[in-house]
């Protein structure tokens, strides 16, 4: 190779390279086309019939080639490549083929979804519990499922930038039936959506928080919120609605309580959630009231059939002398009836006698309360009346001695001694009188006090 | 081409037969029907909607999808109801087995009918029992409907394995794919046939005269 090129010499070089690559790239391009090329002859060149060749210059390609180029030239150790490529239809139906893919992995999920055990609880949620829902991105969290959790390969699907896989994971093992464990167990579900094609990715703004579906849940958070203090202390009913498991008190009810009958915005549930409420939920007074109001709303038995029940209200536990047919007007007070009662002021306290006008008029009334038969002590049970018992918290009846029993055995300790005013106002006056005596014994043994606090520390 | 062949076997009560087969066949079903095409000029199509429901069996604690189609549905529990007339009327054994067959019509020039060239095959075996009072009626309920969860899943997991599918067809060829009578859907192709085994255990089977058919119309 000549080194000492005069300057012309190169540029000319130059110039000549720069158009043999224009050219080239022409000929091959159009030696693609697909068309048979066709130029004339002509004896006298004109300027652009570069290399004595007639070759058309096809704009778009000159374009591209001088995009290419940018400005330099083909040259040692660069070298400049035109590629030639196949692209076949198939590319076109790729994207047809990914689609119906992924229209029959989504039927796939349907059929999936109703399938695994959240189903069943979805459909029957409610007041006990609602199901809830979390979308995340990132690292799967299986650690909620529990032990034993089954995983489903909804299905793969293939496309240019990755597989999209489907898959679901669900608990199995369901045997606590606890509200408040069940409130806590948010996702039961989890779909694991993993894809590698970002082109699809919405940007990662991931909702946290549990949301809710269904049923309004805040209603009932209030009730429990504001009830938690008493318990459902009344004994099991006998009576079970055919066709329904466990009793459902249906029929005339009395909204007992001043407060509770804010909570009259209630959702509808059918009857058959009312004893799952009844039996899940730790709260018994206004959950039940709430129950029963739907419960007559709800598709009732045939007036024909003996047996609906006329309940009134839950007591607190351990309060004595539960009383019953308590109508709006004879309570003044909210929450009046979880106040403790004694048996002395019995005859003034509107609670514990109620007016009797509610109580005669239930026609039916008289009728369950023979059939009374479950009472643990021979207590004032007249009229307290029965209704299906499940304790919160306690698993089916399988044992003979369990927390349904215990209840029932134990529901009405007798009061406390303390607690009865006369007892304790003599002994207030008595403590009073003795606190003097009581102070001095203290003042003497003192020494005795600080060597006992010594040891504890 | 191979044809894919599957089998599901189920053990239910008299009561739930219907269900338990309408459930499964409804969800191959599902996973086998398009919306309507509909063909423009320079041979594109566009595709209908499928829409989906839900259905709650009454004898099995079991909810399954199915396509909205009353047509569909119609023709699904008729097939089911022959089936299980033939069943019922076999005798006390109360086994058989009824098959969903997804076919291709292949152009056959005359004299030569054209040919049904099954591309996958699902046969569903049925055992019947009796079962003595409600306590145990109760728990088929729910163990048949957990078996038919697990059929379900069987299913899926066939049918995002299989790689055949017949190709979309042109507008020409659309009825030898699919089946174009519905006014709603399009499933492809398919036949229900069934088989009844009796207390010999032989099967008398519709599917020898098929056969016999089949052959005669070559």
């Amino acid at each position: 190779m000549e080194n000492d090129l005069s300057p012309q010499d190169k540029k000319d070089l130059d110039k000549f390279i720069k158009f043999f690559a224009l050219k080239t790239v022409q000929v091959i391009v159009q030696a693609r086309l697909g068309e048979k090329i066709c130029t004339r002859s002509s004896s006298s060149p004109t300027g652009s019939d570069w290399f004595n060749l007639a070759i058309k210059d096809i704009p778009e390609v000159t374009h591209e080639a001088k995009k290419a180029l940018a400005g330099q030239l083909p040259g040692i150790g660069r070298s400049m490549c035109v590629e030639i490529s196949l692209k076949t239809s198939e590319d076109i139906k790729v994207s047809y083929t990914v689609y119906n893919r992924l229209s029959l992995l989504l039927k796939s999920l349907l059929a999936i979804t109703r399938v695994t055990p959240a189903y069943k609880l979805s459909r029957k949620q409610g007041h006990d519990y609602v199901i809830l829902y979390r979308i995340y991105f990132g690292e799967v969290q299986l650690a909620g499922l529990g032990e034993g959790f089954q995983t489903v390969r909804v299905g793969l699907v293939g496309t240019p930038t990755g597989t999209i896989t489907l898959s679901c994971a669900y608990r199995t093992n369901l045997a606590f039936m606890s509200a408040r464990q069940i409130e806590r167990t948010m996702p039961i579900m989890g779909i694991i959506i993993d894809h590698f094609n970002v082109g699809h990715m919405h940007p990662c703004n991931y909702r946290a928080a549990g949301e809710e579906e269904g049923v309004p849940y805040p209603v009932l958070e209030d009730s429990q919120e504001v009830c938690t203090t008493s318990f459902s202390t009344s004994p099991p009913s006998q009576m079970v609605i055919p066709g329904k498991e466990g009793g459902v008190p249906q029929g005339p009810l009395q909204p007992c309580h001043g407060a509770l009958a804010e909570h009259g915005r209630l959702p509808s549930c059918p009857p058959a959630d009312a004893t799952h409420r009844l039996s899940a939920t730790p709260s018994g007074g206004s959950e039940d009231t709430e129950t029963l109001s739907q419960s007559s709303e709800a598709k009732s038995s045939s007036p024909s059939e003996a047996l609906e029940t006329t309940f009134s209200r839950k007591v607190g536990a351990f309060v004595n002398k539960p009383s019953t047919q308590v109508t709006t007007t004879s309570l003044d007070l909210p929450f009046a009836a979880f106040a403790t009662r004694n048996f002395d002021l019995e005859e003034n306290d509107p609670m514990v006698r109620p007016p009797d006008s509610p109580t005669p008029d239930s026609p039916l009334h008289g009728s369950l309360n023979s059939e009374d038969s479950i009472d643990s002590g021979g207590q004032h049970q007249d009229d307290f009346v029965m209704v299906d018992f499940k304790p919160a918290f306690s698993k089916d009846d399988l044992l003979p001695m369990d927390l349904g029993t215990f209840y029932r055995e134990f529901q009405n300790p007798p009061q406390l001694s303390s607690l009865s005013i006369d007892v304790s106002a003599q002994s207030m006056a008595e403590d009073l009188d003795s606190l003097p005596e009581k102070l001095a014994i203290y003042e003497r043994n003192i020494d005795e006090f600080d060597a006992f606090v010594d040891t504890l520390q | 081409m191979n044809c894919r062949s599957e089998v599901l076997e189920v053990s239910v009560e008299g009561r739930q037969v219907d269900e338990a087969i309408l459930a499964l066949l409804h969800t191959i079903l599902l996973h086998r029907s398009t919306g309507k095409f509909h063909y423009k000029k320079e041979g594109t199509y566009s595709i209908g909607t499928v829409g989906t429901q839900d259905i709650d069996c009454d004898f099995i604690d079991f909810t399954f999808v199915r396509v909205s189609s009353e047509e569909l549905d119609r023709a699904i529990r008729k097939a089911v109801g022959e089936f299980k007339e033939a069943l019922s009327n076999s005798g006390s054994d109360g086994m058989g087995q009824i098959s969903l067959e997804f076919y291709q019509k292949k152009k056959s020039r005359w004299p030569f009918s054209d040919e049904c060239i099954p591309w996958e095959v699902w046969s569903i075996k049925v055992n019947v029992v009796n079962l003595a009072n409600e306590q145990e009626r109760q728990i088929c309920r729910e163990k048949v409907g957990e078996k038919l969860g697990e059929k379900v899943i069987n299913i899926v997991e066939v049918i995002n394995r299989h790689e055949y599918l017949p190709k979309m067809p042109t507008q020409s060829e659309v009825d030898n794919v699919f089946d174009t009578s519905l006014k709603d859907v399009q499933p492809y192709l398919y036949k229900i046939t069934y088989q009844i085994t009796d207390s010999l255990g032989t099967s008398v089977s519709t599917t020898v005269r098929r056969l016999i058919k089949d052959t005669l119309a070559l």
